[in-house]
C-alpha cells in the first residue's frame, strides 16, 4: 500500500491560483484507505474549494489512478466535466498524480504527500518496512529489512546509537538491528549476522525504474 | 612516488602500538567556521603531550571545519593525526578519493565510523548517505591497500593506513555489539578506541570478553572528561552507550563550588593511572570536549609523560 498524507488545504489552494474551474480525482485504493482521497475526502475538498469561490466541474473516485490507461479511459467517460476544467486536483499518490499528467495538458496538482510503501498495522496505523531497494536481502536477515527498518540502512549490525532496543533518532522507534538480532537468535541463525556483509548494490533498480514483461514488448495493454 | 609530506616528526600510532608502548591520544574538535586560531592553539598544546590526535568528522552531524583539513594542519604543526572518517556525508567514491589524498599527504591512521544520524545534528533536512558503514569502510580501505577501489578497478598507487574502529563497552544489549566488534576485526580493524567508559569494573569485564574474541587487537579506553553535573545528567539521559556510575556522580556532586572541572580532571587522571597500572588496555583516548586546555594537567596528575612510557 502506498501511504499518503494530505497537504494543508492552503497549499492546495495556492497551487490553484488562476485556475477557477477544477476537477477532483480521488483513488479508490490506497488513498481511500489512507483517508486522503476516498469519497468522503473528495466531497470535503469539493465543499472547501467551492467555499473559496472555485467551480468544481466534476469529481471522480476510481481504483488505481496509477493505471495510466485506466485513468485516460475514465477521463474520456467524463469528457464534459474534464474539458470544462482549468485544472485537476489529484487526491492520490505521486504516481496517480502523474497518471493524470499523462491524461491532460491542463494544470495538475497534488493534494497529497506520498510518504512510503507501507504496511497497515491496523486501521489508521501505517509503518514502513520496505523501501524498494531492488535487490532484496530479507533472506539474510530473518525477513526483517535492515535497509528500511534501520534508520541508516546499514548491513553489518547496530550502530553505536542503539539503546535498549530503540533507535538514536527516536526513542519511540525500534532499532531495526535489535529486531534483526533477536529474530536471528530465535531462529538459531546468528551466523548470518556474524558474516561480514559487503557493499550493497544501490543501483539494482536504477531510477527511474522500469519493468517490462517480455511478451508485452511488442505493445498492447 | 612523490609523497608531498617528506618526513613525519612523530612516530605513527602503529609504531607506538607495535612497540608495546601505552598509547595516549587526544582529540581535536574542529570549529564551526574559519576562525581556527583556538583549534591551532589546542593542536600546539597537545602535539607533544599525546602520541596522536583524533579529528572528529562533522561530529554529532553538526557541520564543521573538515577533519581531513584539520589532519593536514596537525601534520604541518608536527603532530600525529588520527583521521576520523564517517559514512554519513560521503559515498564510496568521495571517501575513497579523500583517502587517496590523505595518504599522499602523510595521514597514516584512520578511524572508521558509521557516523551519527542526520536528525541529531544541525542540518536536519540534509540527505543522509550511508552508502557504506564502518565494517564496509574497513573493507574498502583494505581493498585500497591491495591496490583496488571498491569498483574493482586497479589503482595507480595504493594506500596504507593503520585501521582503527570504535566499540561501545556500555552498549545495551552488549551481544550484538561484540559480534560487530568481531566483524570489524575480520574486515581489517587493527586497533580500537572505545566509546566513553566510566565504570572501570564494567570496562574490565568488557576487556575480558574482547580478549576472548581477539587477544592481539589493540584496544584503547575512551575517556570523556566530566565537567559538570549538568553534563553528567545529559549524558546519562541522552547519550546511548555512555553511563556514568553512581560513585562518580556522587564524587562530582560533592565537589565544592567551582571545583567540578578539577574533580573531573582528578577522576580522569585516576582512570588513566588505573588503565596503565592494571594493564587494562593498550592505551587511552582522552576526549576533553572543548576543555583541551586541561589535558596537560590531567596527564601531569596521572604522572604520564609520553616520552617515558
Ligand atoms: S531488502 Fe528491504 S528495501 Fe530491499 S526489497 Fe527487500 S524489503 Fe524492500
Ligand atoms: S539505532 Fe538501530 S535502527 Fe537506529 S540507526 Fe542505529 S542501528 Fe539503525
Amino acid at each position: 500500500m502506498i501511504i499518503t498524507t494530505s497537504k494543508p488545504f492552503e497549499e492546495v489552494l495556492k497551487q490553484l491560483e488562476g485556475e477557477d474551474k477544477v476537477f477532483i480525482v480521488g483513488c479508490g485504493l490506497c488513498a481511500t484507505t489512507c483517508e486522503t482521497g476516498g469519497e468522503p475526502q473528495v466531497a470535503e475538498m469539493k465543499a472547501k474549494l467551492e467555499a473559496e469561490g472555485k467551480t468544481v466541474t466534476g469529481t471522480i473516485v476510481f481504483d488505481e489512478v496509477c493505471h495510466e490507461l485506466n485513468t485516460k479511459r475514465k477521463f474520456r467517460e467524463n469528457k464534459e466535466a474534464v474539458e470544462a476544467a482549468d485544472g485537476f486536483v489529484v487526491m492520490a499518490c505521486g504516481a496517480g498524480t502523474q497518471s493524470v499528467r499523462e491524461a491532460t495538458e491542463k494544470g495538475v496538482h497534488s493534494a497529497n504527500n506520498t510518504v512510503f510503501l507501507g504496511n497497515i498495522q491496523r486501521h489508521g496505523q501505517f509503518v514502513e518496512k520496505c523501501s524498494l531497494c531492488g535487490d532484496c536481502v530479507l533472506e539474510d536477515f530473518g525477513a526483517i529489512c535492515p535497509v528500511t527498518r534501520c534508520h541508516k540502512g546499514i548491513l553489518n549490525g547496530p550502530c553505536g546509537g542503539t539503546d535498549e532496543g530503540k533507535c538514536e533518532t527516536d526513542k519511540e522507534k525500534d532499532c531495526g538491528w535489535t529486531l534483526i538480532y533477536n529474530q536471528l537468535e530465535k531462529m538459531g541463525k546468528l551466523d548470518r549476522f556474524r558474516r561480514v556483509y559487503g557493499l550493497k548494490n544501490w543501483q539494482a533498480n536504477m531510477k527511474p525504474g522500469r519493468v517490462i514483461f517480455e511478451k508485452c514488448e511488442e505493445g498492447g495493454e | 612516488m612523490t609523497m608531498l609530506l617528506e618526513k613525519h616528526v612523530k612516530p605513527s600510532i602503529k609504531e607506538v602500538m607495535e612497540s608495546g608502548t601505552f598509547l595516549v591520544s587526544g582529540e581535536i574538535g574542529p570549529p564551526k567556521g574559519t576562525d581556527i586560531d583556538e583549534m591551532i592553539h589546542h593542536i600546539d598544546l597537545l602535539k607533544d603531550k599525546v602520541h596522536a590526535m583524533n579529528i572528529t568528522d562533522n561530529q554529532s552531524s553538526v557541520m564543521r571545519y573538515p577533519s581531513l583539513g584539520t589532519a593536514l594542519i596537525i601534520l604541518e604543526h608536527g603532530g600525529e593525526p588520527n583521521l576520523q572518517v564517517t559514512c554519513r556525508d560521503r559515498n564510496r567514491l568521495a571517501i575513497e578519493a579523500d583517502l587517496l589524498f590523505a595518504y599522499t599527504r602523510g595521514v597514516r591512521s584512520v578511524l572508521c565510523l558509521t557516523g551519527d544520524s542526520i536528525p541529531v545534528g544541525d542540518h536536519k533536512e540534509a540527505k543522509a548517505v550511508f552508502d557504506c558503514e564502518s565494517v564496509q569502510l574497513l573493507q574498502m580501505i583494505r581493498n585500497l591497500e591491495e591496490g583496488k577501489d571498491s569498483g574493482g578497478n586497479e589503482l595507480k598507487g595504493g594506500v596504507e593506513f593503520y585501521k582503527g574502529a570504535i566499540v561501545t563497552p556500555e552498549a545495551h544489549p552488549i551481544e550484538p555489539q561484540m559480534i560487530k566488534f568481531a566483524k570489524k576485526i575480520e574486515a581489517g580493524a587493527q586497533w580500537f578506541q572505545t566509546q566513553a567508559v566510566y565504570d572501570m569494573d564494567n570496562f574490565k569485564r568488557f576487556m575480558e570478553q574482547a580478549r576472548k574474541i581477539d587477544d592481539k587487537v589493540k584496544i584503547c579506553a575512551g575517556l570523556v572528561l566530566l565537567t559538570s553535573m549538568g553534563a553528567i545528567k545529559y549524558m546519562n539521559a541522552n547519550v546511548p552507550g555512555v553511563f556514568v556510575p553512581d560513585d562518580l556522580v556522587k564524587e562530582m556532586a560533592d565537589a565544592p563550588k567551582g571545583e567540578a572541572l578539577n574533580t573531573g580532571v582528578r577522576i580522569m587522571a585516576r582512570q588513566i593511572r588505573q588503565c596503565i597500572d592494571e594493564k587494562l588496555c593498550d592505551g587511552v583516548h582522552i576526549m576533553a570536549i572543548g576543555k583541551e586546555d586541561v589535558v596537560p594537567r590531567i596527564l601531569d596528575e596521572a604522572g604520564v609523560d609520553i616520552n617515558k612510557l
